[in-house]
């Protein structure tokens, strides 16, 4: 039933894309879409929560006559997708809403309309695929629409070599998957997800699977190496998409690899644990650290991508770490962090990049050196982008804190691992984990106070005012989401106990019905948290001190210039800027990992020339990685350019060369 | 009826804390003007200085917005109620399920996000170092302070204080490389966390090196008083921290009597005045250091945390 629901929520959005190609032309379109996928987004979000908190033990599959005439399109429902179709709807149905005010301003809808639902249509459909074929049509489908939606504004500066390079990636990501699809399916060809569960994979096999699979899912979802592509294609986009490839495709990705890693793989060895939770560790310490230098507010976002991901991964790696060592309790609360942080994550960065799309419509500008003060004009944009910050932020009581914290207890459990190595591994990605949280908060401090707080920058402010009321209810859903799962997180966690039962077979104990909503993830005397408490106490503490001042204190209050110790200056351009508030944090941590270097010319004393600063950094990952391989590729690319000149003689030796050379290779084969 | 007990047991906490954090502050400013050859402000001047403050016209610049103006009562409503969870003379309060020491650190560090906020607020150039040199520090401060956790919860296999007092007051505790490591990681948090000589210098508003003074430069009035007074409970709570996992003893448990609660009251005064001594010498024999020899400081802190949780790890087998 609920399967039905949402193919048919499928084939709406994909009827839509066309009807959208039809009449893109017209301004009525733009309602029409946003309005289409808003309702499409409800409803399918409404059939898998209910799939998932109510009957979620049993699968529901169905075949279509679609496809490879031999194989079909495979569907299947379980509670794995189910909460993956519920992470996708979300924030489908909250990036239509926003659409709907932000959509209206939209130089070329043309070039947006028909990808949008399409590109929505392709994330559903890949979560719900089960045969390799249609996973790797769809997760196909899915990039190439995204890709369509970056290059949406191709005219802007870099826009187009950023689809490009996301292009690559892409490409290059579905390759690896495609690989490790084959060697699952065996040479019998069994593209049913149902013949790869059963088959059982030597370990040299499943290792390069893992491997493929790395490759393939963790391009997609951004994990450091494979991330380059990441910030510049995200930010490109138009900003209710960016939230979508940033809050949600990446999540796509996360599912492919749990669906492979932990679901058709078989069981799990425990350095499969550890390589994941080093990428993880990697990936979350570098993701902060290169947002912490980045000026732009939307690539800051998208760099933050990077490091969650990296959380979801350390989660991940530890269930893969636990579940190696029959550990199933603690591997079950290890993937419980991770699947909550993948709901986390794609609320508060949805909010967030909405929030920037905002401040991105108002004023034109992504530039945190160029915006300041917009709290006085945009109120309310600030205090949903300020939610967002705080939870994204890991600090309670928000809900960016809650997954955190499990994570936590997890690394705490993995002292009884047996293996050396995890020992050793453990407590310095926890150590990398705690890292990442600190320069997080760092980090937002930085966006928030560049964008939102002291005096503007620049003129591009001054005419800044408060973004539309769709826009504004899309984020505010999002706060109320971030502030109710940070608060009562035990729902939560009891919803995704169906997800650890199919996959592990082991859950969390039940934590809602515990005394006064307490999480208690294993025992407690070992750990508790209590959001809401908390935030009553908070709340009331609060009330208290204000109450106190308030019956007490003098109530008179005089605005005047601010005091900055006696010399207050009159021009902007004396306050910390994004760049000056990163200074200690590069001078700390980027002189080694960006080879960040300053320099500082100072003119003589009665010398007029202006002082000067430069300042340069390097991206080794960039370097050492990417720019041999571009080095390579275009090396042999203008020798092989030769080869167009050729004449017709020599192209048909050249074919008959290879004929023979082929049949000598299966002449020897055989 | 036990219920009823249990929160006015712990509301005492709470009004113990509020009550002693300014004589605290008061105590050790003495302490080191006597160390000074300087006779000294009396015990009780915080108090005053707060009391004078709270009557003040309250000064705002310009173009100060609400964050400038609530961040105050949120810091204070964060740091109290994070002090409220720390055991001070009894453990096993009503609400220390509510949040284990992972979630008091956190909440110090929304009070910390709320004050760099508040910092970059009215959008000066004081405003700006401080908040930019807070987080810097707390991203060096913070996972250190983490890695403490991690050490002494791998031991006594809980994150809750209370747990942890009870393991450190056991039998089974000894002697352990892990936990002197973590003191001594966590004396140097708590130092840079309270803006202690050596990382910042608490008694001076005019010096270009400064931390927290420089983010609550703009303040006045009643708003100055109820961040000063958060202040000085955050440096209780770290006293208050340090007594519980380091120096439980004289603690009493849960549901105790009115002796056992009166003998630990006692020992808290005592271990304050302990340590705010100690502090106060230390603060007078050392210099304060150059902001980027800050990161050294701390990054010491960090590898004694990590070293400590690592040998708990690699000697904890299956």
């Amino acid at each position: 039933m609920a399967l039905t629901v949402l193919l048919s929520c499928v084939a709406v959005l994909l009827g839509t894309s066309a009807l959208a190609v039809a009449g893109a032309r017209r301004s009525v379109t733009t309602v029409f879409v946003y309005s289409v996928a808003l309702l499409v987004g409800a409803a399918a979000l409404a059939a898998a929560g209910a799939f998932l908190v109510t009957i979620a033990e049993s699968a529901e599959t169905m075949k279509l006559p679609i496809g490879l005439p031999w194989l079909g399109a495979h569907f299947r429902l379980d509670a794995l997708s189910a909460l993956f179709l519920v992470v996708i709807n979300l924030g489908s149905f909250t990036s239509s809403l926003y659409g709907l005010g932000y959509g209206r301003h939209e130089p070329s809808p043309g070039r947006v309309l028909p990808f949008f639902p399409a590109f929505l249509a392709g994330m559903n459909l890949v979560v719900l695929a089960d045969d390799a074929f249609t996973f790797l049509l769809t997760w196909e489908f899915m990039s190439l629409t995204s890709w369509a939606l970056v290059m949406a504004h191709h005219r802007e500066h870099d826009n187009a070599k950023a689809a490009y390079i996301y292009l690559v990636m892409a490409s290059f990501g579905t390759l690896a998957l495609l690989l490790a699809f084959g060697l699952l399916a065996g040479p019998d060809g069994g593209y049913a997800f149902d013949a790869m569960r059963s088959a059982a994979p030597s370990p040299g096999l499943s290792a390069a699977v893992l491997a493929l699979v790395l490759i393939g899912a963790g391009s997609k979802a951004g994990l450091v190496p494979l991330h380059v592509w990441l910030p510049l294609a995200h930010p490109a986009a138009p900003s209710h998409v960016s939230a979508l490839m940033s809050g949600v495709m990446t999540k796509v990705a996360v599912y492919g690899f749990v669906r492979i890693v932990f679901d058709l793989l078989g069981p799990p060895q425990w350095w499969w644990g550890a390589v994941v939770l080093m990428l993880g560790g990697i990936s979350a310490v570098l993701g902060v650290l290169y947002a912490l230098m980045q000026h732009d507010l939307k690539r800051l976002l998208a760099y933050h991508t990077v490091e969650n991901i990296g959380i979801i991964f350390i989660g991940l790696g530890l269930a893969l770490a636990f579940q190696g060592n029959a550990m199933r309790t603690a591997a079950a609360l290890a993937l419980t962090a991770a699947l909550f942080h993948v709901f986390n994550h794609s609320v508060f960065k949805s909010l967030l990049f909405f929030g920037a799309g905002a401040v991105l419509g108002a004023t034109g500008e992504r530039d945190m050196e160029r915006l300041g003060g917009l709290i006085h004009r945009m109120p309310l944009t600030a205090i949903a982008f300020l939610a967002g910050s705080t939870a994204i932020s890991a600090l309670p009581p928000f809900n960016g804190f809650v997954s955190e914290w499990l994570t936590f207890q997890a690394i705490l459990l993995s002292p009884q691992l047996p293996q050396w190595l995890l020992k050793f591994l453990v407590p310095a990605v926890g150590a990398m984990l705690a890292l990442s949280a600190a320069l997080a908060a760092g980090c937002f401090v930085k966006a928030f106070g560049a964008t939102f707080l002291g005096r503007a920058r620049s003129s591009v402010t001054q005419s800044a005012q408060e973004t539309d009321a769709y826009s504004l209810a899309a984020m505010f859903i999002l706060v109320l989401l971030c502030l109710i799962a940070g608060i009562l997180p035990g729902y939560f966690i009891d919803a995704l106990a169906p997800v650890t039962r199919q996959l592990l077979d082991a859950q969390l104990p039940l934590q809602a019905q515990l005394k006064w909503l307490t999480i208690v993830p294993i025992a407690a005397d070992r750990s508790s948290y209590n959001g809401l408490l908390l935030f009553v106490l908070v709340a009331t503490a609060g009330w208290f001190g204000a109450y106190v001042i308030h019956r007490w204190a003098s109530h008179a209050l005089r605005r005047s210039a601010a005091w900055d110790c006696g010399f207050p200056d009159a021009s902007p351009a004396t306050q910390y800027t994004a760049g000056s508030f990163a200074q200690p944090i590069r001078r700390v941590f980027g002189t080694l990992v960006f080879r960040a270097r300053e320099q500082v010319y100072m003119p003589a004393p009665g010398q007029t020339q202006p002082a000067q600063f430069h300042l340069s950094m390097r991206d080794l990952v960039w370097d050492y990685l990417y720019a041999p391989v571009e080095g390579v590729v275009g090396f042999v690319a203008d020798h092989l350019n030769k080869v167009q000149s050729w004449t017709i003689r020599a192209y048909l030796s050249l074919v008959f060369s290879s004929v023979v050379l082929l049949l000598m290779v299966l002449a020897v084969w055989h | 009826m036990a219920l009823i007990y249990d929160a006015l047991v712990q509301s005492a906490q709470l009004a113990l804390v509020l009550a002693l954090a300014p004589l605290l502050t008061g105590y050790i400013r003495k302490i080191k003007a006597q160390l000074l050859r300087r006779r000294g402000p009396p015990l009780l001047q915080p108090y005053r200085d707060l009391l004078k403050l709270i009557r003040k016209e309250a000064v705002l610049a310009e173009n100060a917005s609400w964050i400038f103006r609530s961040a105050p009562y949120l810091i204070f409503a964060t740091t109290l109620t994070a002090a409220a969870l720390v055991p001070t003379f009894a453990t096993g309060l009503v609400f220390s399920s509510a949040a284990d020491l992972i979630a008091i650190v956190a909440l110090l560090g929304t009070a910390r996000f709320a004050l760099a906020l508040a910092g970059l607020d009215v959008g000066t150039s004081f405003g700006g170092i401080g908040a930019s040199r807070e987080m810097m520090i707390a991203s060096l401060a913070e996972p250190a302070m983490l890695m403490i956790v991690f050490t002494l919860s791998l031991l006594a296999g809980s994150t809750q204080l209370s747990s942890v007092a009870a393991f450190v007051q056991g039998p089974e505790i000894g002697l352990r490389v892990s936990l002197a490591m973590a003191l001594v990681a966590l004396v140097i948090v708590a130092i840079a966390e309270n803006a202690r000589i050596p990382v910042d210098n608490p008694a001076t508003h005019l010096e270009l090196t400064m931390v927290h003074e420089a983010m609550i430069l703009e303040y006045s009035g009643r708003h100055l008083a109820v961040i000063e007074m958060a202040a000085s409970l955050k440096l209780l709570l770290y006293f208050s921290l340090i007594g519980c996992m380091f120096t439980p003893w004289g603690l009493a448990t849960a549901g105790a009597g009115f002796v056992a609660y009166a003998i630990g009251a006692v020992s808290y005064v005592a271990k304050l005045a302990a340590g705010g001594f100690l502090l106060a010498v230390f603060e007078t024999a050392t210099a304060k250091m150059r902001v980027f020899r800050v990161s050294d400081f701390l990054g010491a802190a960090l590898m004694l945390g990590l070293l400590g949780a690592l040998l708990l790890f690699v000697s904890q087998s299956a």
